[in-house]
């Protein structure tokens, strides 16, 4: 077991409450009906390739990736495609959704659905990045950015180590908790096929120390593989974070508009590993996940493994209903997870957990002027002065702010997390970030 | 789907992240100085009696109730009293006061400090001078002769002479009067008096193990960091260790600049004000360092023998150029070539 | 004692007269030759430094005018057809004029007509809420409530009804400069031309989604149902995305369109009141008066059925 690392700026300690780190995986079988947005991703969305009245099977692909930065959606049940429209989703918007009525469980014969462990990696370099953007990879820690670009490493850098993120540094959230300590040895043969993807020999598997039984574990696991270890970690939020976990693991820290590839590193979700070895031994698309579902006032907190598309409503049902008093929904995490409006969103490929908030938990204390104690600077894992990119967010000091570089931000969310005085800090320094973004662009194109 | 509502006809709320909040709010903060100030409180009415149990108790009202009336009636606003910063004031300024002084000076001090140095500047986060060092210097310019008269503590006082000079007054008067440090310190009260408390000076001041304890208190509780108090000791404790050892005659021993005067409660509560202070953790260093060479060239050189509150009161004002030069460590720092 | 009085006056002269001299000559060195014209254009202009022209203030515009060949493209909104004609015979150039315009609010959907589904909390912003979702209701295209708009405006021609959560123009007060316009996330606010009376005709409502659909969560939506297209004689009406737009230039206020619309989506502002009765349940309209509107708390509710009248300010 190696010394404990951590990342040396910044962070903050939220209470854990990881209350369903104890409940192993249930199944969720799908029911009634399904939404499947075609943007579950970073990139362009993806186009549909069914129509209305179709006969689909599970794993059939129902929209196809339209640009490299992009992503194919498969079906996650079989039944007839209702219709395609736009369906609320975890955007908080309309987007462009597979309506699927679902009838039976029908899989593509294609697809491996044994559940013995398939070691041995046959395919070539080429035809792992080919099965994995086939499959419709993205990753599933939050980011949804699709992982065949990742582990297309560009020309110019080279890949030196893989890092698996198990770290799950957010309170209440145990997905990739249990899928280390349930689906391990998946796990390991789908870092194997990472490393071969991108053609290194290490892989460093990060994990926070409160899930020291992941950490056993997986520890007694890897002493037989070559290359692979295990790295436990301090627990502080936001670990998880890439940049951090870099910088934890390694020492390096990426650069201000860099890539992790720039310091030679590929970092990839546990989850995201998994899927990666479904789709590459076991020929099967990205159409169901775990879910952490949980809350204070929750019955019975717990982990699921859904279909895509199954509406948020069905996870809370079966972990007991939603509580009375319950004052907000929230899609991932409590410091980075998006509030939403509705029970009937779908989960997508990004969804790591829904957590319900007491009504009590549930509301912002109106602001106060800044008191100037400098605690959101000293919190900043990126360095950064958040006091002073709310003000200049107020203010609408866009050039000042790209100039104190907001666009560093990894919008962790330990600055409003810490402020005393309440300010909503986070959601001006996202304004900032959108004016300068667009800012940008238009120079971009100017020059062009 | 008609279903927009969650439960009964509650709304759910909708915020961005982060959804979760540090239990820390601006008044804990401040009621955490409060308590810090405890045992300094608690050895200035061991010493100076019952006045320094009032007098504070008093300027807390004043300071309460100022910022309540300008924030109602001059501002037209929503009073923040609720948030303890005023307290912290009132408090902070009384320690600073002989426990003698009148009451209605001290009511003019509070005035000046809540409604000048902060008030006028638009309320609590805006001020650039630290309010209770400017009500402070403004009763001790207005009023010099209430504010240089200190009551002798316990076990000093005596028939005849119910008040006198601090150490340092005593120290400056000797100097300018051609004495030799050196032959003074015998005067003196003896280094370990001073750390515990036993010599005249104002109410909050003059216990330094009270106050170091409070220091720990604030420390533990994360409400302050040590940079800022640590490197004004260390830069006292050097410089004037260097003037001493230079010139031991017409100098004073660097224990004796720690253990004196206001240098404690100023580089303890005084300078870490939130507010009038650098916000990274290196501009607290510069900021320190600033304060602690200034007090010692005060109080060496200057005409008046304590030179903490002018020291802080300067430094006060080079803090915004301070933030706006010294930036943290960013993440990632490319360096450019060239 | 007089020594120290003689020497200070002389030191602080000696200074004070070195500077002047040093001051003079860095003056001329450093001095920018500019056309005089450019003092005498800007002279003429309004000074709001608002931006409504498209430079960032009133001399970068005098200057723009000054260099140009034409005024052809560029107009000061502020000042108006009068302003600009004052400039024309500066710069010996041909006058432009154009149509004066008002800044409009197409939406109507206020807590009455658009039911809340969700509760927003966070920063006081349209741009933060427009980012996070559709806002505290479910029509991706409205109001948002929380007063962009209103911070934008120079000119106090923007106010938010607390009573309905929508802003609401002061006619009188605008300028058209478009300051509203762009800080409108979601494009709602649009310059229409300026009428008699300031009377305005144009369809509140900017939903391009199927009517069903749009009416789910607003029951004053424009459905797309085409009905105001058929009956306008004027071809001012065009639709397009489920939505109907009625030009402002083109429209004759003939108010045919207004009565055919099966949502009351189009409003008609500032005309008398019709003859016959409207056949609907909901109650008469309320006035709502400038001068109170300033005061930017909804003292007044909001009209029904979209006619509403505003006296003008007094004072």
């Amino acid at each position: 077991m190696q010394k404990i690392k951590t990342f040396p700026k910044g962070g903050v300690h939220p209470p854990e409450h990881k209350l369903s780190a104890g409940r192993p995986i249930e199944v969720l079988p799908p029911g009634g009906r399904v939404v499947v947005p075609v943007v579950q991703h970073i990139g362009a969305p993806a186009e549909p390739v069914v129509q209305r009245g179709d006969e689909v099977k599970v794993g059939q692909l129902l929209a196809k990736s339209s640009g490299y930065v992009s992503a194919n959606v498969h079906s996650p049940v079989s039944g007839k495609v209702f219709r395609i429209d736009k369906r609320f989703d975890a955007s908080g918007y309309k987007r462009t959704s597979v309506i699927i009525d679902v009838e039976g469980d029908d899989w593509l014969p294609e697809i491996d659905r044994s559940e013995t462990l398939v070691r041995e990696i046959t395919a070539a370099r080429e035809e792992i990045l080919a099965r994995i953007q086939e499959a419709g990879i993205v990753g599933m820690g939050g980011a949804t950015f699709p992982s065949h670009v990742k582990l297309n490493v560009p020309r110019g850098k080279k890949a030196e180590l893989l890092i698996i993120n198990g770290v799950e540094c957010e309170p209440y959230l145990t997905a990739d908790h249990r899928l280390m300590l349930e689906r391990g040895e998946e796990l390991l043969v789908g870092t194997r096929i990472l490393m071969k993807a991108l053609g290194v020999d290490r892989a460093v598997i990060g994990i926070e120390n409160n899930k020291p039984d992941a950490i056993e574990h997986l520890s007694r696991l890897t002493a037989a593989e070559e290359g692979i270890t295990v790295q436990p970690l301090k627990v502080k939020y936001p670990q998880g974070g890439e940049k951090q976990l870099i910088k934890a693991v390694t020492g390096r820290e990426v650069p201000s508009g860099g890539l992790p590839i720039d310091v030679g590193v590929v970092v990839h979700n546990v989850g995201t590993t998994v899927a990666a070895y479904e789709a590459v031994q076991k020929n099967k698309p990205l159409i169901e996940r775990v879910v952490t579902v949980t809350g204070k006032s929750l019955a019975k907190p717990s982990n699921f493994l859904v279909r895509i598309g199954t509406p948020i409503s069905a996870l809370v049902d079966a972990a007991g209903g939603l509580p009375d008093d319950t004052g907000k929904v929230v899609l991932g995490g409590p410091m980075m997870g998006k509030a939403v409006a509705r029970l009937d969103i779908p989960v997508t490929k990004g969804i790591s957990g829904v957590l319900l908030i007491p009504d009590a938990e549930a509301h912002r204390r109106p602001y106060q002027a800044c008191i100037r104690c400098a605690r959101c600077v000293s919190v900043c894992p990126m360095g950064l002065e958040p006091y002073l990119l709310m003000d200049l967010g107020v203010h609408e000091r866009f050039e000042r702010a790209r100039d104190e570089r907001v666009m560093d931000c990894i919008e962790c969310g330990s600055c409003s997390y810490i402020c005393p005085a309440d300010r909503p800090l986070l959601d001006y320094i996202r304004l900032d970030k959108l004016r300068v973004g667009e800012m940008i662009r238009k120079a971009k194109q100017a020059v062009k | 789907m008609k279903e927009k509502q969650a439960t009964m006809d509650k709304l759910l709320t909708v915020s961005m992240s982060p959804h979760v909040h540090h239990r820390d709010t601006t008044s804990r903060l401040m009621y955490g100085v409060v308590i810090a100030l405890l045992p300094a409180w608690a050895a200035s009415v061991w010493f100076f009696g019952w006045g320094a149990l009032y007098i504070p108790l008093l300027s807390v009202f004043f300071a309460v109730l100022f910022e309540y009336l300008i924030a109602r009636f001059l501002l037209k606003r929503e009073p923040s009293v609720r948030d303890g910063s005023a307290v912290v004031t009132g408090l902070l300024l009384a320690f600073t006061l002989p426990v003698n002084i009148p009451v209605w000076i001290l009511a003019i001090g509070v005035f000046v400090a809540i409604g000048v140095g902060k008030m006028s500047f638009g309320g609590l986060g805006t001020n650039p001078f630290n309010p209770a060092l400017v009500g402070r210097v403004f009763l001790f310019i207005s009023f010099p002769v209430q504010m240089t008269s200190w009551p002798l503590p316990k076990g000093f006082a005596t028939a005849d002479a119910v008040t006198g000079a601090t150490p340092l007054g005593l120290l400056k008067e000797g100097m300018r009067q051609g004495e030799h440090v050196a032959d003074m310190m015998k005067e003196l009260p003896a280094n370990l008096d001073m750390f515990m408390g036993h010599m005249p000076g104002s109410m909050g001041e003059v216990a330094a193990a009270a106050l170091l304890l409070g220091f720990l208190y604030l420390l533990w509780k994360r409400i302050i960091t040590w940079h800022i108090p640590v490197t004004i000791f260390v830069t006292v404790f050097l410089f004037s260790g260097l003037l001493w050892l230079i010139d031991p005659v017409n100098n004073a021993t660097p224990w004796f600049h720690l253990l004196s005067g206001g240098l404690m409660l100023g580089a303890i509560f005084m300078a870490t004000d939130y507010v009038t202070s650098p916000m990274t953790h290196r501009g607290m260093i510069w900021y320190g360092v600033g304060i602690g060479l200034l007090t010692v060239i005060i109080r060496r050189w200057g005409a008046y023998p304590e030179g903490v509150q002018f020291a802080i009161l300067i430094m006060n004002a080079f803090v915004p150029l301070i933030n706006l030069y010294v930036k943290p460590k960013r993440f990632g720092e490319v360096k450019k070539n060239g | 004692m007089s020594d120290i009085v003689l020497y200070t006056v002389l030191t602080l002269t000696l200074l004070g007269a070195l500077s002047a001299v040093i001051l003079y000559f860095v003056a001329r060195k450093f001095h920018v030759e500019e056309d005089p014209r450019i003092d005498q254009v800007e002279e003429v202009l309004p000074h709001a430094n608002c931006g409504g022209c498209g430079y960032p203030g009133c001399r970068p515009f005098a200057e723009a005018c000054v260099k140009a060949d034409s005024l052809d493209d560029l107009y000061c909104p502020v000042g108006g057809n009068d302003v600009m004609a004052k400039v024309a015979e500066i710069l010996g150039l041909e006058a432009v004029t154009a149509e004066p315009r008002v800044a409009v609010i197409r939406c109507q959907g206020s807590f009455e007509h658009r039911p809340r589904t969700s509760r927003y909390e966070g920063a006081e912003s349209c741009a933060v809420a427009h980012a996070l979702y559709t806002g505290d209701t479910d029509c991706p295209y409205g109001c948002l409530g929380l007063g962009d708009c209103v911070r934008a405006c120079d000119f106090e021609a923007l106010f938010m009804d607390e009573k309905t959560g929508l802003p609401y123009v002061i006619d009188e007060n605008c300028v058209a400069c478009g300051a509203c316009v762009e800080a409108c996330p979601r494009d709602i606010i649009e310059l229409r031309k300026r009428n008699k009376k300031d009377r305005k005709i144009y369809v509140a409502c900017i939903n391009e989604e199927k009517g069903g659909v749009a009416r789910q969560y607003c029951d004053v939506a424009c459905i797309g149902c085409s009905k105001c297209f058929q009956v306008c004689e004027f071809d001012a009406i065009t639709m397009g995305n489920n939505l109907a737009f009625i030009d402002s230039d083109a429209c004759k206020l003939c108010r045919k369109c207004v009565v055919v619309c099966p949502t009351h989506s189009i409003l008609e502002i500032n005309f008398p009141p019709r003859k016959e009765r409207k056949k609907d349940d909901q109650p008469a309209a309320k006035k709502v008066t400038a001068a109170k509107e300033k005061k930017a708390i909804g003292k007044n509710g909001e009209t029904q059925e979209g006619e509403r009248s505003e006296e003008k300010k007094e004072g």
